[in-house]
């Protein structure tokens, strides 16, 4: 079918240039916007899943610690929310965020950590080097409860509230703008979902 | 770099072909990151890993299972491989946690739908139908659709056109 022929199919002619011009916007739309790579959790307004995990922390010895209860979901749902800290003492970003969880531990919320693949002379000594904030350490070694809780990386933080529901992840460190917006939804986790 | 460079061919069978460039520099760099030097770039993996991260099962039965599943679920550091390609430490870990419940009995689908449940579809590379994806596998069919209904236009115009004198 030659273009033009048919007097009302001018327009065709220009079709393969549209067509090129929509590819060309798309693929600039993809250079100069990203796509978002972060995985959100799908467990955001669920139960956090059961787990107990030994301390991360203690004088005794590994063997001793590792047979320990140190963090456990039995420790959430208390009535008070809680934060939750994924982190490694290995984790350049976990260092970058360690001074705004202090300053979050100092506005009085309670902090509990979750070590990934880590061993306890570097998790002290991380510590250490850039403060403590945490109430309990638990120290996860093959990620178990980094993946029941829909955690794709370190660090990330969530917020479970009193009922032990999960409220908020953020994902990556937590940088001092973030930190209005951890305290308001940790403000807002005390009052329970609607049912 | 250049040492290391050295070394992997070295490494590499004799062969009339040059391997691509990139190819190269891939395996001169799993080389260097293989090299006892290099394990402070990856200091992830002070701790030994997980395990099944490494460690096939016994029962082979078993690790084909676990095989078949772990090809089908995507990395989540390493967003576009699967999880049985990569050497991310994430991905070790979702390997041992896959091996040790497939050798606990449970069905492959059943820890394909647990991952799902905590990271949604995207974990999983295995296509399924649902509000947001069913276009994707109704427009082949529409469009060979259109095609046989334009096919049988067109068919029909040129019968009409070669029976006329």
């Amino acid at each position: 079918m030659k273009a033009g022929r048919h007097s009302g199919r001018g327009w065709a002619v220009w079709l393969p240039l549209a067509l090129f011009a929509g590819f060309i916007a798309l693929a600039l739309s993809g250079l100069f916007a990203p796509a978002e790579r972060d995985v959100q959790s799908a467990m955001i307004g669920r139960p956090l899943p059961e787990f107990a995990l030994p301390p991360a922390l203690g004088d005794k010895a590994d063997e001793e610690l590792d047979s320990a209860v140190g963090l456990s979901s039995a420790a959430f749902g208390a009535g008070q929310p809680r934060l939750l800290n994924i982190f490694a003492s290995w984790c350049v970003p976990c260092a970058v965020e360690a001074p705004q969880l202090s300053t979050l531990a100092q506005e009085g919320i309670a902090i509990d950590g979750i070590a990934i693949r880590d061993r306890r002379e570097d998790i002290a000594a991380f510590l250490d080097a850039h403060g403590n904030p945490y109430r309990t350490i638990g120290k996860d070694d093959v990620s178990k409860v980094q993946l029941a809780i829909g955690s794709s990386g370190v660090p990330e933080t969530f917020v479970v509230d009193g009922a032990g529901i999960i409220r908020y992840q953020h994902i990556g460190p937590i940088m001092d703008r973030d930190i209005p917006r951890i305290i308001s939804e940790w403000r807002k986790a005390k009052r329970p979902l609607p049912a | 770099m250049a040492q290391s460079e050295k070394a992997a061919a070295g490494m590499m069978p004799r062969s009339p072909l040059r391997l691509p460039r990139s190819l190269r520099q891939a395996l001169s760099c799993a080389l260097l990151l293989s090299l006892p030097g290099g394990t402070d770039v990856l200091a992830q993996q002070s701790l030994p890993p997980a395990p099944y991260a490494y460690v096939q099962l016994e029962d082979p039965m078993a690790e084909a299972q676990a095989q078949t599943l772990m090809e089908s679920l995507r990395c989540l550091t390493c967003q576009s491989q699967s999880i049985a390609d990569s050497d991310a430490p994430m991905a070790g870990d979702m390997r041992n946690e896959v091996r040790s419940r497939i050798a606990a009995g449970e069905d492959p689908e059943a820890i394909r739908a647990w991952l799902m449940e905590r990271y949604g579809d995207y974990v999983s590379y295995k296509p399924v139908v649902n509000p947001s994806t069913w276009p994707l596998f109704a427009a082949p069919l529409l469009l060979i659709l259109l095609a046989v209904l334009l096919l049988r236009r067109r068919f029909r115009k040129a019968n009409v056109g070669s029976s006329e004198p």
